[in-house]
């Protein structure tokens, strides 16, 4: 099983040169960790920043400076800064290439539930469902199961969605799927020591296996 | 060129009334009017409809006027910090609208560039879309959503000049240029009030036509939600 660190190592690699990139809060913000630096990607925050550096030293705080998540942070050179309709003109744009997010439920056509809980005190959806209507490539990355040992990869989400038809891949603890456009997990790797039969056996979609599947490397 | 400044922000709010739409820029605690929120609650007024992102800490920022009743309707995107909000709102006190954040940002837009109507992707086959209507353009599905307008609009600047031109730092830009424009009446508050002439026309945010008033600003707090530090 993988560690949300090795969730997040795991997910850098497929960081392209040059992307402009949206990171959720949670083990998506820890995916800035493991980029490389010469891949020359830059880091998008919706408040209104693109080029988000590393959290500032003491000295360095800045309460005009913080990411979506309302942490404080410093920004790389040649950072832009806009405002929030100029930031959600550049993601439903299609101008980010990349948004990486969390999510509680993953159906097998690509709808994401991540905002809402019946039960439990609404917070907000944010900017999640403009994000997740408008980029071009979504990863999600999430532990297999719940806590209470539920698959999270289901056929239909039962939680209320975020929105429709638009992962394209996950990151788990136990494995690498891609999201079929006909629907299902197609199973791309898995974690070291885990088997497929235990990735069968906490997948309640349609998991895909064509051939061989390989051990994550790190 | 008209000088609209006025002296404070007591003054600058004199004229709110009960049942008014208000607009807050700010995102979290980062760029709200601190001095405007304060003058407000010294004001005998209630039934306010306020749109704005977050609606404050418990202690801070919008959520004071939660605590003080003061607000019958929050217009936001995420309200998750705030616990007395949770509390008026299981009980009822509180009606809340939760908009995803790039069409709150949009809506408020369009009502300040007169564009009463437009179609977005976001929130298509979620609940947000229960009621809107779904159009396809060009095979895929997007929702009619409404513009925003306020009675008063509430923006922090870091910058202004006494024509109401404004600008902002670092990312407490975030709403406030847009619900600058879609105030009938736009208070804006500023930690440097400068003379005309004194800020360069090709670094202005937002220009001074969006702007009916303008003061500088008294001790800033500008309180940190999330204090994130990496050691040297």
């Amino acid at each position: 099983m993988l560690t949300k660190e090795q969730i997040a190592q795991r997910i850098a690699k497929e960081v392209k040169k040059g992307q402009y990139i949206n990171l959720g809060i949670g083990i998506p913000t820890l995916v800035a960790n493991y980029i490389p630096a010469d891949l020359d990607v830059v880091l998008q925050s919706e408040n209104g920043l693109l080029g988000i550096g590393p959290f500032p030293t003491e000295a360095e705080i800045d309460p005009d400076l913080i990411n979506a998540g309302k942490q404080t942070i410093t920004m790389v050179k040649g950072s832009a800064i806009f405002s929030s309709s100029e930031s959600f003109a550049m993601i439903r744009g299609g101008h980010v290439h990349l948004t990486i997010l969390g999510a509680m439920e993953v159906s097998e056509n690509g709808d994401i539930a991540n905002w809402k809980v019946p039960g439990k005190m609404v917070k907000g959806m944010g900017g999640a469902m403009d994000l997740v209507a408008s980029a071009k490539n979504i990863i999600v990355a999430m532990q297999h199961c719940s806590k209470d040992g539920q698959s999270k990869l289901l056929k239909q989400c039962t939680l209320p969605i975020t929105g429709i038809r638009c992962v394209k891949k996950i990151v788990t603890d136990l494995a690498v799927l891609d999201v079929l456009p006909e629907g299902g997990f197609k199973l791309l790797e898995r974690a070291p020591d885990v088997s497929i039969e235990e990735i069968k056996s906490k997948t309640e979609g349609k998991l895909v296996i064509e051939g061989s599947v390989p051990e994550m490397v790190f | 060129m008209i000088d609209k400044t006025i002296s404070n922000a007591q003054a600058a709010v004199a004229d709110v009334f009960t049942g008014a739409t208000l607009m807050f820029g700010g995102f979290g605690l980062s760029g709200i009017p601190e001095n405007c929120i304060k003058a407000l609650l010294e004001k005998d007024i209630t039934g306010l409809t306020c749109i704005s992102n977050n609606a404050g800490v418990d202690d801070f920022g919008i959520g004071l006027m939660l605590k003080k009743r003061m607000v019958r309707k929050m217009i936001s995107s995420y309200v998750g910090e705030n616990a007395e909000f949770e509390r008026q709102l299981l009980s009822g006190e509180l009606e809340v609208d939760l908009i995803p954040q790039g069409t709150l940002a949009e809506r408020i837009r369009a009502g300040g560039a007169g564009i009463p109507a437009f179609f977005t992707p976001a929130g298509v086959g979620t609940e947000v879309a229960v009621g809107k209507e779904v159009r396809e353009f060009d095979g895929k599905l997007y929702l009619l959503e409404r513009w925003l307008q306020a009675d008063f609009a509430f923006v922090k600047a870091w910058k202004g000049d006494t024509a109401g031109n404004l600008v902002y730092k670092g990312t407490a830009r975030n709403f406030n240029p847009m619900m600058a424009a879609a105030g009938k009446i736009t208070i804006a508050e500023v930690e440097e009030l400068v003379p005309v002439g004194e800020l360069d026309p090709n670094q202005i945010h937002t220009p001074g036509i969006y702007v009916q008033r303008i003061f500088q600003g008294v001790n800033y707090e500008k309180r940190i939600e999330q204090r994130t530090v990496r050691k040297v």
